[in-house]
């Protein structure tokens, strides 16, 4: 058999273009693609650079091929955009306002702005008031954000105080403000479970946890957005634990909430006890041991004790979602569990 | 899904409340009037709004016991139902009193004696909601009730098994008290005259409002006697294409605010009929704009005549099911097109075989349940299908994607009721009345500030002035220090922007809108700044949550503006700027139109802030 030649780095480029002997070359440098898109691709201008992305991409995934960072908080690989967070915000030519870069499908000859002074004032202000109404202490992502857009979320004034429970009274009705501080979610945290806390506080109620819990994962329902306004937040019916919910305890919510609201109990412990190191923990994948499914579980391992369990959105079995026994049954591992059964 | 469905069973009043939509429960099958339309087969989520309403009309709360019976029912997650009722002012999620007093303290009542009343109120009950579910009765601030006209308002609704709502206006706080005594017995809301809500009432010029006041609304046959049903039969000889074809002619435009061509949509909806049989059309009367009433006055007055529309717009449109999404606080509009409707399909005008013709056009009514946004189409479809009144996303827009997913057209009751009148009279001729960018006649909502607040119909054309003085002027002081046109989520005007033609191109020339034709005018003694923040704080109560603009810019900018007219030294420099960019962010960025104009009003106040300052009673003559 004949030895095949690497392919390095010369090679490349003549492989590539190199047109078949039988047609002639013309002179010059090889001309640009015509100008109208083939049938499944759409053309598209983002600040002022020509896109091809496939028909049906989003305006997110298009920005993505030009290298353009977008920012966003209530999308995720897995889940079907809800586009509520309004932080991807782009300007699209044409449009009376801005539009959701995350849900908004790619279509022949737009002109989107990434970058423009509306769309920075709009992601601004977005920061602003989640960071300036939400306990985002746990948000690294949302915090970078912040800091990019030069967000200032303390000049809408000082937090009001936290008023407790939120009101299950009806909707529509609130406290006139007064004038001096800024509202904000904050309300106790509630630990009603040995698996994960629910620290509401610090939610931005970007409905993943309510997708993942419902049609898009888990198929359980045991939460869903209640209230309305600024009252709006996460519940079971009418409000009672988890444990007398319908939660399964699959710990999906967890993998998808972006600020921290939903975390391991043991997670949340740890830091609460100021052991919490994530720039020291490691991540190792595996797959989950207990069924024939085959998840890929990624151990978080700090001082060499399993912290925490989670699975690669793109892993193909259950695309980052697992139940109660890859998510949490891993404390059999552990030293002191070994100890107790000797 | 698995069902998990914990806590008491229901007892026995809750479960009759349910049953009393759903049916009695039988093994096998689901038996309900609601059922007997030959729906496609779907999930029965759809009920679940008006057993939300049956429970809270029978029990005064949404109570654990029926709302766990009424999932068990619908096989939906309790989690989900809950969300759902807790969206909406007028159900209660904790045990209140039955009786309970809506007081409106919106813009209009603000200024015609509602705080006078509140106080009242407290005085006697405690604070709004405060009192214990064992009291007789409790009360609430309401937002704007519709009844503008007749200001002071309030809705007074008592719970149990022989339930009853009555609206009230013009009303005392000794006539609530009166009314709320007697939970047993409905009361007697005083005659009121229609010409106290149509002032032009029996003008001989009128088109919309022509019948108002010359028949009794529950009546058929007085219908019929007025040239009732003469456009439907017109309508189905000529046929559908002619009337969608009639309609682009006449150059109507939508009259709930957004001002969208109506046969554009006719025609979309006309066309998807080859790929999609099913179709809808949906009739948005959950007027809830502050300051607006006229679609109420057109219900209560001439029920028939929106019958007549939407079964003209069904047919052309080949929608075979037709929805009138009526808002919750209108007790006498859903009575009485109830009644139209039972009467319309008993006389052959509604049902199978319309007109003894094959055709088949049915309307099933809904009621909302006290949420602003629900007027939002798509929030209004979520509605009808037991979901949250959250907006969706645009594109894909109603004509494609509408209720349950399936092509909808969805149309004001004021521009439907112009479409008898296109088929009658022709498009053409529709098109030669107003001017040429805003065709046909329109109902004003005239209140506040005015000599004779009502309902008032003129040909489009007419400027801000004529319209005050069609209702005898400026009432109160006399002395005009602003008109707020197009209601909350519309514009402040100064005196000195009377002569602006109320067309929607007059409006939007000046960078205001028409929005839902809400004109209300303030003297000089009234302080724009409590209005300004009656509005910041009805958006932050009506906005639904779900994107962040809204759900927290409506909250930052009732802030900011109570910091700007609270005097408060700190940060009351920063406040303008603030409120400009809460004011774009929330503009540009929101999900839908509630979010886009919550600023509208407000920004366009402080720009003429320095006018309204110099009109303002007390303030110095310049001489």
């Amino acid at each position: 058999m004949e030895k095949k030649k690497p392919v390095t780095q010369e090679s490349f480029p003549f492989i590539a273009s190199a047109p078949s002997p039988t047609v002639p070359v013309p002179p010059g440098p090889i001309p640009a693609p015509p100008p109208a898109a083939s049938r499944n691709e759409v053309a598209l201008t983002i600040d002022g650079k020509t896109a091809r992305v496939p028909e049906g991409s989003t305006l997110l995934e298009a920005c993505k091929t030009q290298g353009i960072d977008t920012p966003t908080l209530c999308y995720l690989e897995n889940l079907n955009p809800v586009n509520v967070c309004r932080v991807c915000v782009v300007e699209l030519e044409g449009a009376r306002t801005l539009v959701p870069a995350c849900s908004r499908r790619v279509e022949n000859g737009m002109v989107v702005r990434t970058d423009s002074e509306r769309v920075r004032l709009s992601r601004r202000m977005v920061l602003e008031f989640l960071a300036s109404s939400v306990d985002v202490s746990t948000a690294p992502e949302l915090q970078s954000y912040l800091e990019r857009y030069g967000g200032q979320p303390e000049r809408y004034g000082p937090a009001a105080q936290a008023a407790g429970e939120p009101e299950a009274g009806p909707a529509g009705v609130h406290a006139a403000p007064d004038g001096l501080t800024a509202a904000t979610v904050a309300q106790p945290v509630k630990i009603d479970n040995d698996l994960y806390v629910r620290d509401y506080g610090k939610c931005i109620l970007c409905y993943k946890c309510v997708q993942a819990c419902g049609e898009e994962a888990q198929n359980t329902f045991a939460i869903a957005v209640a209230g309305r306004g600024f009252d709006s937040r996460i519940s079971t019916e009418f409000s009672v634990p988890l444990p007398d919910s319908a939660c399964v305890y699959c710990g999906n919510c967890i993998g998808v909430c972006p600020t921290g609201a939903l975390m391991f109990k043991s997670e949340y412990d740890m830091r609460e006890a100021g052991n919490w190191k994530e720039s020291e923990q490691q991540r190792t994948d595996t797959i989950c041991p207990y069924c024939g499914v085959g998840c890929t579980l990624t151990l978080h391992v700090q001082d060499n004790q399993i912290v925490k369990a989670t699975s690669p959105l793109d892993q193909e079995v259950t695309r980052g979602h697992l139940c109660i026994k890859g998510r949490f049954g891993w404390q059999f591992v552990r030293g002191k569990d070994k100890k107790k059964s000797s | 899904m698995d069902l998990h469905i914990a806590g008491q069973p229901p007892e026995r009043d809750e479960r009759a409340a349910v049953d009393s939509v759903l049916g009695p429960l039988q093994f096998g099958k689901l038996e309900s009037h609601h059922l007997q339309q030959e729906r496609p087969a779907r999930s029965q989520r759809h009920l679940l709004l008006p057993v939300l309403h049956a429970i809270n009309c029978r029990i005064g709360w949404i109570s654990p016991g029926a709302l766990n019976y009424a999932c068990g029912r619908l096989n939906l997650p309790p989690a989900e139902a809950f969300g759902v009722a807790d969206f909406y002012g007028l159900f209660s999620m904790t045990p209140r009193p039955r009786v309970v007093i809506h007081v409106c303290d919106d813009i209009a009542c603000l200024m015609r004696g509602a705080p006078a009343i509140c106080e009242h109120l407290a005085g006697r009950l405690g604070p709004a909601g405060a009192a214990k579910p064992s009291a007789k009765l409790t009360w609430l601030r309401s937002p704007c009730l519709g009844l503008c006209d007749r200001a002071p308002a309030a809705l007074v609704s008592a719970a149990g098994r022989e339930p009853w709502e009555c609206a009230l206006a013009p009303t005392s706080a000794d006539a609530l008290l009166a009314a709320a005594e007697q939970p047993e017995r409905r009361p007697e809301p005083p005659p009121v005259a229609a010409s106290l809500s149509v002032p032009q009432q029996g003008q001989q010029e009128l088109r919309l409002l022509r019948r108002v006041g010359r028949l009794q609304p529950e009546s058929l046959e007085d219908y019929l006697a007025e040239g009732g049903y003469e456009a439907l039969r017109r309508a189905v000889d000529l046929g559908p294409e002619r009337v969608i074809r009639e309609v682009i002619d006449s150059r109507l435009v939508g009259r709930g605010g957004a001002a969208f061509p109506a046969g554009r949509k006719w025609e979309a909806v006309y066309r998807a009929r080859s790929t999609q049989p099913a179709r809808y059309l949906v009739c948005n009367a959950d007027e809830s704009e502050p300051g607006t009433f006229k679609d109420r006055v057109i219900m209560e007055e001439d029920p028939f005549l929106l019958i007549e529309s939407m079964t003209i717009a069904g047919l052309a449109t080949g929608c075979e099911q037709g929805f009138l999404y009526i808002r919750g606080e209108y007790p006498v509009a859903f009575e009485r097109l109830s009644h139209a409707v039972r009467q319309a399909r008993k006389h052959g005008f509604l049902g199978k075989q319309i007109l003894n013709l094959d055709l088949s056009f049915d309307i099933e009514i809904r009621r909302g349940a006290g949420a602003y946004i629900c007027g939002e189409e798509t929030a209004l479809f979520n509605s009808i299908e037991g979901y949250r009144g959250e907006p969706r996303n645009k594109p894909p827009f109603p004509t494609e994607v509408g209720l349950f997913g399936r092509p909808t057209l969805v149309n004001n009751v004021e521009t439907l009721v112009n479409v008898p009148g296109i088929v009658l009279w022709g498009g053409r001729s529709f098109a030669g009345i107003g001017t040429p960018g805003s065709t046909g006649t329109k109902l004003f909502c005239l209140s506040g500030h005015v000599a004779r607040p009502g309902v008032y119909e003129v040909p489009f054309g007419a400027s801000l002035a004529s319209l005050l003085d069609l209702a005898g002027g400026v009432a109160g002081t006399g002395r005009l220090q602003g008109v707020l046109v197009g209601g909350a989520a519309g514009t402040f005007l100064s005196p000195r922007e009377l002569d602006t033609p109320m067309t929607f191109e007059g409006t939007r020339a000046i960078g205001a809108a028409l929005g839902s034709a809400v004109v209300m005018p303030f003297d000089d003694s009234v302080d724009l700044s409590k209005i300004l923040l009656r509005i910041a704080a009805f958006f932050r109560d009506e906005s639904c949550g779900q994107c962040v603009p809204c759900r927290v810019g409506t909250v930052r900018q009732e802030e900011a503006l109570s910091r700007l007219f609270g005097g408060h030294a700190e940060g009351v420099g920063q406040a303008p700027l603030q409120l400009a960019e809460i004011g774009q962010v929330m503009s540009d960025a929101s999900i839908c139109g509630l979010g886009h104009t919550a600023s509208s009003a407000i920004q366009s106040a402080l720009a003429r802030w320095a006018e309204f300052s110099d009109l303002r009673q007390g303030s110095v003559p310049e001489d």
